[in-house]
């Protein structure tokens, strides 16, 4: 058997929303996706913005209502099905998957000092006998985060985003958790502590076996970062591949549009992306046939009326498109 | 261009229980109308509260020193800013000539209001509108930063939105008001890359249509190459290197705007790991002595490097750098 930690099998998430009480609809945010992480990767998620990668992260964590499919974690001690998980299983995988946030602004509690914070993990899951045992361990967490005994005195509102960051990340792994949903966690930080926090979230990921699923929407930090990617669009996984396969030879169009748009550092290189013109069309009413048809510069009739399903060539490069295979030949000259 | 801001020796500090600390050193630079500035530095360099200055928006414990003035070019005259004190006075520069993007999408929504509300409400208080023109506005602004179903989004809260949703409907409020000056904190970092372009394009079109300024807070120096004309470089409150944003990128003369571009993760080269600039960022109660940034920095040219601040000093007449590589005579 594969070491697989978590595999989704068909999973959706929808949200009523709008209108009265009698006419909510419904916006599938996560549509029949299926995946499989395997233990101690660092799988990306990478698409467009409303495309449902906070909500598949926040579902495979249990916090967010799953309303078709299922996922299911097995990380060698215990094996969980999420849909049907119980009270008592759920309290025990909240120690072993958790969250760093995006908004490490709405995150942190004004209130309470660093300390505290972190700390907080440790006595509300009843981690650590005393408070000698909890201070040593938020040290040794903090220390690990690049916060000094200073910065753990002081309120979250004296820090900068990129400080509190690390504090999100300290709160985050002082648990020891086996799976941790990092969500946009250093689009607030400057690319030096970027740097040093992605080399420190890779170090600790060997060092302490864990498991990432790296949501980001900066592709050269997920080039660095993840060894197995998936591309979401409007609540679909497109494309999924190990990094560099796709990066050497993206098949869908959405993803080489993602590519190009990747903002170049010449500064007399500008305006050359190849732009997505086209509405991002609305998830309550999502297009027929391929949800990308709408924008895709290489839609046909027959991509208007049949959607597309995710195809694996067998080596683990799976893409959603008709065309795919046409696209990819070579031009003739 | 025409003057839109001066910014001359600002100097911020904040009243914490641990003593004073100083978040803006001496800093001072001008913008034009219809010019774009880049401000790029570490975490915690003091960017924002540079930006929240130029609104006069720090919270209450910071303190500014008498030497420092900032001067926002309106069609009424200049405003000095730090001098404003009624909600009356703030209204010109806050929501009015200037606009804020906020680095923190939560924050700038009220929680329990729509976000069409808050739009209308806002364009009601700055601008010559009825409600249904204000309305009609704010859902044409929520239309161009890319968010389909403004009508239907216009009625929803910002928690129902999705992060990138949010920091769009954020900047499609800021612009609403067309403001003279806007400063934009982090506006891109949760958009994916095509929307990012999108944004950019806008906030481009934006300068073209109402001749405005922006002061561009990022750390991703691909999008300042591609939106600013100029480069502010920060570290620990100073302002250490400035200049077109050719210059600073292509030429950069301080070390840490060179270990910067260093640090940058490239996609021409996946297998060499990140290099950051080596070293902890000092605590800002223990600002380094002579050059703030001696401790980290590996090309120090002597002692005088952790005795002497380096002054600003011109490479040309556009690009100017602060560090004793380029001081002709050693103090
Ligand atoms: N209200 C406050 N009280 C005390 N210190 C503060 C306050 N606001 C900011 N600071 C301090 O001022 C310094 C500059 O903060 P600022 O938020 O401007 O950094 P930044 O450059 O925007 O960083 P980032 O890129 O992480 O957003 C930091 O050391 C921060 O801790
Ligand atoms: N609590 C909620 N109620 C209603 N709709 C929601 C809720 N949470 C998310 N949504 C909707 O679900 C869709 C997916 O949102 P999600 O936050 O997962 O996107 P995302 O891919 O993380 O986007 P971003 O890159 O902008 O963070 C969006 O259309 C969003 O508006
Ligand atoms: S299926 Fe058709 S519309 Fe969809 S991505 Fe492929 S070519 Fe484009
Ligand atoms: S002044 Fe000295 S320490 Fe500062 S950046 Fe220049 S060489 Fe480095
Ligand atoms: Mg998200
Ligand atoms: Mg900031």
């Amino acid at each position: 058997m594969s070491d697989v930690l978590i595999r989704a099998k068909g999973l959706s998430v929808g949200f009523p929303i709008g209108g009265g009480l009698f006419s909510k609809q419904i916006l599938k945010a996560v549509d029949n996706v299926s995946l499989d992480i395997e233990k101690g990767s660092f799988f990306g998620l990478v698409g467009e913005s409303g495309s449902g990668k906070t909500t598949l992260g926040r579902a495979l964590l249990k916090a967010a209502p799953i309303t078709a499919g299922g996922a299911h974690y097995s990380d060698g001690e215990v094996d969980y099905d999420l849909e049907n998980i119980t009270r008592d299983q759920l309290k025990d995988y909240r120690k072993r998957a958790q969250l760093i946030f995006q908004d490490p602004y709405a995150a942190l509690s004004p209130r309470m000092t660093v300390r505290d914070i972190i700390a907080e993990p440790l006595e509300v899951m009843g981690l650590t006998r005393n408070r000698q045992e909890t201070d040593a361990r938020v040290r040794e967490i903090a220390a690990k985060c690049r916060l000094n005994l200073e910065h753990l005195r002081r309120f979250p509102h004296a820090f900068s985003g990129g400080q509190r960051q690390r504090i999100s990340i300290a709160r985050a792994l002082v648990s020891a958790p086996k799976f941790i949903v990092a969500d946009e966690s250093v689009a607030a930080l400057d690319v030096s502590i970027q740097a040093d926090v992605l080399n420190l979230l890779k170090q600790i990921q060997s060092e302490m076996g864990l498991t990432f699923m790296f949501i980001s929407h900066d592709l050269s930090v997920v080039a660095h970062t993840c060894d197995h990617l998936a591309v979401m669009y409007l609540g679909r996984l497109v494309e999924t591949a190990p990094t560099r396969k796709l990066f050497a030879a993206p098949r869908h169009p959405y993803t080489k549009a993602l590519f190009s748009a990747i903002p170049s550092l010449d500064p007399d290189d500008r305006g050359t992306a190849q732009k997505l013109t086209g509405e991002i069309p609305s998830p309550t009413n999502q297009p027929s046939g391929c949800k990308f048809h709408t924008r895709c510069p290489f839609a046909i009739d027959h991509c208007k009326q049949v959607e597309p399903q995710l195809e694996s060539d067998g080596t683990g490069h799976e893409v959603s498109c008709h065309r795919w295979k046409e696209l990819m030949a070579p031009v003739a000259a | 261009m025409t003057a839109l801001i001066d910014v001359e020796n600002l100097t911020l500090k904040f009243r914490t229980d641990e003593g004073l600390i100083t978040a803006v050193d001496n800093v001072s630079f001008s913008l034009g109308t219809g010019e774009v500035m880049g401000l790029v530095g570490e975490s915690g360099s003091g960017k924002s509260v540079t930006a929240k200055a130029l609104m006069h928006l720090n919270a209450k414990n910071a303190v500014y020193t008498p030497e420092s003035k900032i001067t926002l070019h309106t069609e009424n005259g200049p405003v000095d800013v730090l001098s404003l004190r009624t909600p009356r006075e703030l209204n010109i520069v806050r929501g009015g000539a200037v606009s804020m993007i906020f680095q923190e999408p939560m924050a700038s929504f009220a929680p329990a209001i729509s976000i069409g509300k808050q739009m209308v409400e806002q364009l009601l208080l700055h601008g010559d509108y009825t409600k249904e023109q204000a309305k009609r506005w704010s859902i044409e602004m929520l239309d161009r930063v890319g968010i389909s179903d403004a009508a239907k989004r216009f009625d929803q809260y910002a928690f129902e939105l999705s992060g990138g949703m949010r920091q769009r409907a954020m900047i499609a409020m800021a612009l609403s008001t067309q403001p003279k000056l806007l400063i934009a904190d982090e506006p891109t970092t949760a958009l994916d890359v095509t929307i990012q372009a999108q944004v950019i394009d806008l906030m481009k079109d934006l300068v073209e249509e109402f001749h405005m300024g922006i002061v561009f807070i990022t750390h991703d120096l691909g999008v300042v190459a591609q939106t600013a004309d100029k480069v502010n470089v920060m570290y620990l409150g100073r302002m250490i290197e400035e200049g077109p944003v050719r210059d600073v990128i292509r030429n950069s003369k301080h070390p840490y705007t060179q270990g910067l571009l260093a640090a940058l993760p490239k996609l021409d080269d996946l297998d060499s790991p990140l290099t950051p600039v080596p070293g902890d960022i000092p605590s800002p109660l223990e600002r380094p002595s002579g050059c703030v940034f001696h401790t980290r920095c590996s090309q120090m040219v002597g002692d005088v490097c952790k005795t002497v601040e380096p002054r600003e000093r011109d490479i040309d007449a556009s690009h100017k750098v602060a560090c004793h590589i380029y001081e002709k005579v050693p103090a």
